[in-house]
């Protein structure tokens, strides 16, 4: 088992620690609801270490990044981020990831879970001129969230971050530590996650605590839902190696207008026969968990693939792959609650929208 | 550390019980609700239901993951504490009292012996 290069601290802090793709992370502090709502009111830190960073290196690595996923990097200027996936040959999904273009490289943020079969699977496609690093040891990720991120890591910086924007990064100084900077996250509220060398990992951490009054520290508990209440997938739950992007509603980041990439032709194929959809639905009463089943009119028409309760909107909500055409917003279902069902409303977009709770 | 208090009794499931003559108050222990975190809604089943000991009881829902509340003893329910149906999050703050769940008319009072004491029950927890 391994140990992100923050292990201690999340000791000394009081974290519980479960197992997680194989690292020992922390799945809360002082209380999923608190920390949840730190994030949505003020600043929150996560430490997401155990995530992979691939560097893609080469005279050819857009053209080749861009034939191993399905948006296209050919678009981005640079130090501009991306939200992608890599998919098989049969359109099932390998990962979701972000690519960042840098000066040199495109750095690809892969899942911790799938960090190795991600490298593996990279190393085996590689074509013309490129080189593929898996750095996933090296780099530390800690990701600052919250509506008031922006105001206290501002001081902190050598650069003015409040000019990076949403989906872009820079290379900054913290103190006397390298840092990429991009404003990101998986918490649907403004944000920044920072990468830097292990090596400085107590440092930053205890500058970040020191500097920002009442910083929250958040575990993977808090982290998921706010994901989900962004209506993020998550790799392993949303999407996996069976779903492919069009079903998942990931359309929007496949670009098929694009030349060839791994998956083109079965995602192709399977646009034309599209059987179910990834939907968000809420409950008034009841509250869904991964694995339940969905009903219309007593017919099972899906699955439950993340669900729980929402602290910020104060009931249950859930995404999960419901048959075409019952998955349509404004569409009630039912949901198998052990020997009960209990009404969902599907709806269209994200549960929550950014700023629409307390701070700002 | 967990509270373990004096003179309940406790399942390996980690209910609580406090015999009151013929009459068992359950609830779930403190390291039942700090290991739960957050519990946002309780559903327990109606008054007048007869349960057989180790039958569900309850259901809590907590943030992220829902439990159930296996029956200590065999009984009819004859009370629901409402208030914590109404603020589930009394679970958290007060297991041992204001968060007590339901009453239970006990049907054989030989099954109490299979409970662990407040002693056994520490060894549990390493105290």
């Amino acid at each position: 088992m391994k140990k992100t290069p923050f292990y201690e601290k999340h000791i000394e802090m009081g974290g519980r620690m479960v197992e997680f793709a194989g690292f020992y992370m922390p799945i809360q502090y002082k209380g999923v609801v608190k920390e949840v709502l730190s994030v949505r009111e003020r600043v929150g830190i996560f430490d997401v270490s155990h995530m992979g960073e691939i560097k893609i290196t080469g005279k050819d690595r857009e053209k080749f990044v861009s034939y191993i996923t399905i948006n296209d990097p050919t678009t981005l200027k640079e130090f501009r981020v991306q939200y992608s996936a890599m998919c098989y040959k049969n359109g099932g999904i390998i990962d979701d990831l972000l690519v960042y273009k840098l000066l040199d490289y495109f750095l690809l943020v892969v899942n911790a879970a799938n960090t190795e079969k991600d490298y593996k699977w990279i190393v085996e496609n590689a074509k013309w001129d490129v080189g593929v690093e898996n750095m996933s040891e090296r780099i530390a990720q800690l990701a600052v969230q919250g509506p008031k991120a922006e105001r206290f890591l501002k001081p902190l910086f050598d650069i003015d971050i409040s000019s990076i924007t949403y989906y872009e990064s820079a290379m900054t100084k913290f103190g006397g530590t390298d840092m990429l900077t991009s404003r990101t996250g998986y918490t649907g509220e403004d944000g920044f996650e920072l990468y830097f060398d292990t090596k400085h990992a107590f440092s930053a951490w205890d500058r970040l605590f020191k500097e920002i009054p009442d910083l929250e520290p958040c575990g993977l508990a808090a982290r998921d839902i706010l994901r989900l209440e962004a209506r993020y997938c998550l790799y392993g739950n949303d999407i996996n190696e069976l779903t492919n992007p069009i079903e998942a509603g990931l359309s929007w980041i496949t670009k098929l207008d694009k030349e060839d990439f791994i998956g083109k032709d079965a995602i192709l194929r399977a646009k034309e026969n599209i059987t179910r959809r990834l939907a968000g639905f809420e409950m008034e009463k009841g509250i869904p968990r991964r694995g339940f089943e969905i009903y219309k009119n007593d017919n099972k028409v899906g699955t439950v693939t993340s669900g729980g309760y929402s602290p910020t909107l104060k009931k249950g909500i859930g995404l999960g792959y419901i048959d075409v055409p019952y998955h349509k917003s404004g569409e009630t279902v039912d949901i198998r609650i052990k020997d009960r069902f209990e009404p969902a409303t599907i709806i269209k977009g994200a549960f929550y929208i950014r700023g629409s709770y307390g701070g700002g | 550390m967990v509270e373990v208090r004096e003179g309940l009794k406790y399942t390996e499931n980690e209910e609580w019980v406090k015999i009151e003559g013929d009459i068992a108050v359950i609830g779930i222990t403190d390291y039942a609700q700090e290991e739960l975190s957050d519990i946002v809604a309780l559903e327990p089943k109606k008054v007048g239901e007869v349960v057989k000991k180790g039958e569900t009881v309850a259901t809590v829902e907590a943030v992220k993951a829902a439990s159930d509340v296996y029956a200590p003893l065999s009984g009819e329910i004859i009370e629901i504490n409402e208030n914590a149906v109404l603020s589930p999050e009394l679970l958290n703050q007060s297991p041992y009292d204001e968060g007590w769940i339901l009453k239970l008319r006990i049907e054989n009072t030989d099954e109490i012996s299979s409970l662990m004491d407040a002693q056994e029950y520490r060894k549990k927890h390493g105290q």
